[in-house]
């Protein structure tokens, strides 16, 4: 009972969290799902771009797909390395994703069918990430703050590079601008879906925002990320596939058409485009890398046998 | 700071067979080395260079040190106060527990 007081004592200063203090079941069990969640996203989320790597239209823009791509990686690991710090363990967390028993998020899950789609992904996709975790720059956790913030600073540079691919694209023919609002017209709707269900239907958000976890809800966020959006779509010259989408003056916010909750259920259940082939895409990489993983063990037990005979 | 040396070994199921690694970064010269994170290695040189390549893409460090994070002893929470104890009581390890007066220059 002393022990929940502190905690519930420095959740409310809005102070950190650290791994080793005492923690409830249920605040342990929300941040190792919602963060290995995470974590998956990222990595599953090196499959649709790194699709385009080897048939990137340039030198500098393959330079620049590999950074990013790599980035993905990064983020993955600093998160599985916070979801450790709760106690999950890191093997354990990849035969969950692999064995479909933990989710990411099902913007993955759509595919990405022209080049174009590396800069709406950059720009609509990333942007809506980075407003769904600049909040969790400062989310109770410690070890999940710190990572957010590394990440964050890492996905400013993968927005703008989709924002200024988009517009180089748009200076070009009629075919490359056709090209990208092709693309803006597939991504813009399942970007909104990126925040999740609306706030009537989100069963965790209410017990995370007690426990400072999540800073704002759902339909708070989507709506920021709609009001930011739209100026940028008009500079870009191209057209966000909603015609309910209007500025309300009153509410001094965009209104925006009604999203298609039942398509959203579908991804997320395992019934998207792409779900099976994501999975089975890391099954196999994972299965491939296995004689590495051995290969650098036992090299490494071979040298520390040699250094204690020695 | 991640802390986890010194617990059970809970976050070490017998799937993980490469040990973990804490890291400490350098940012440039003149400064400490600053916990930034970590990561499972096979041996000190892998984790040597997975660090680099896990935290400074971006030009962050100067200097890096991985540490196994079995190797490393911390205090506990749950001792916190009295450990710490001996530090909170003595108020006269502080320039600002003497008064002097306002006129004494450079003091």
């Amino acid at each position: 009972m002393e022990l929940e007081h502190e905690f519930e004592r420095v959740v409310a200063a809005d102070h950190r969290v650290e791994p080793r203090d005492w923690m409830p079941d249920g605040y342990r069990r929300t941040l190792i799902r919602q963060i290995a969640q995470h974590a998956h996203s990222e990595i599953i989320g090196m499959q649709p771009e790194g699709n385009w790597i080897s048939r990137a239209p340039s030198l500098r823009r393959k330079a620049i797909l590999l950074a990013k791509v790599q980035d993905e990686a990064g983020h993955g690991l600093y998160l599985y390395a916070a979801a450790e710090t709760l106690g999950a363990d890191r093997e354990d967390l990849t035969a969950k994703l692999v064995e479909g028993r933990q989710k990411y998020s099902s913007i993955f899950n759509y595919p990405t069918l022209t080049f174009a789609d590396v800069g709406v992904i950059g720009w609509l996709v990333d942007g809506a990430a980075i407003v769904n975790q600049v909040p969790l720059c400062r989310t109770s956790y410690g070890p999940y703050a710190r990572a957010m913030i590394r990440v964050c600073k890492e996905e400013s540079f993968h927005q703008r590079q989709g924002y200024e691919l988009l517009l180089t694209m748009m200076r070009g023919t009629q075919a490359q601008r056709d090209m990208v609002q092709r693309s803006v017209d597939r991504w813009w709707w399942p970007s909104l879906m990126m925040f999740g269900p609306p706030d009537t239907e989100s069963t965790n958000t209410e017990q995370s925002m007690k426990w400072r976890i999540k800073r704002h809800t759902n339909d708070e966020l989507r709506q920021k990320f709609v009001d930011m959006t739209v100026p940028q779509a008009e500079k870009l010259g191209v057209t966000l596939p909603d015609p309910d989408l209007r500025w309300n003056a009153e509410r001094g916010h965009h209104d925006f058409g009604e999203i298609d909750w039942a398509e959203f259920w579908q991804v997320v259940g395992g019934d998207g485009p792409c779900n099976a082939q994501r999975i089975a895409h890391r099954r196999k990489a994972h299965e491939d890398g296995a004689w590495v993983r051995e290969a650098a063990a036992a090299y490494a037990a071979k040298k520390s046998g040699e250094e204690q005979v020695a | 700071m991640t802390e986890r040396a010194s617990e059970p070994a809970a976050g070490r199921g017998p799937r993980s067979s490469w040990p973990l690694y804490e890291v400490f970064v350098r940012g440039k010269r003149g400064l400490n080395h600053v916990h930034v994170g970590s990561l499972h290695a096979p041996d000190d040189e892998m984790a040597l260079r997975n660090a680099r390549d896990l935290y400074t893409r971006r030009n962050e460090g100067v200097s890096i040190w991985v540490v196994p994070a079995a190797a490393i002893t911390a205090s506990s929470p749950d001792e916190k106060d009295p450990f710490f104890a001996p530090s909170g009581d003595k108020v006269y390890r502080h320039p600002t527990f003497y008064a002097i007066p306002e006129d004494v220059p450079h003091l």
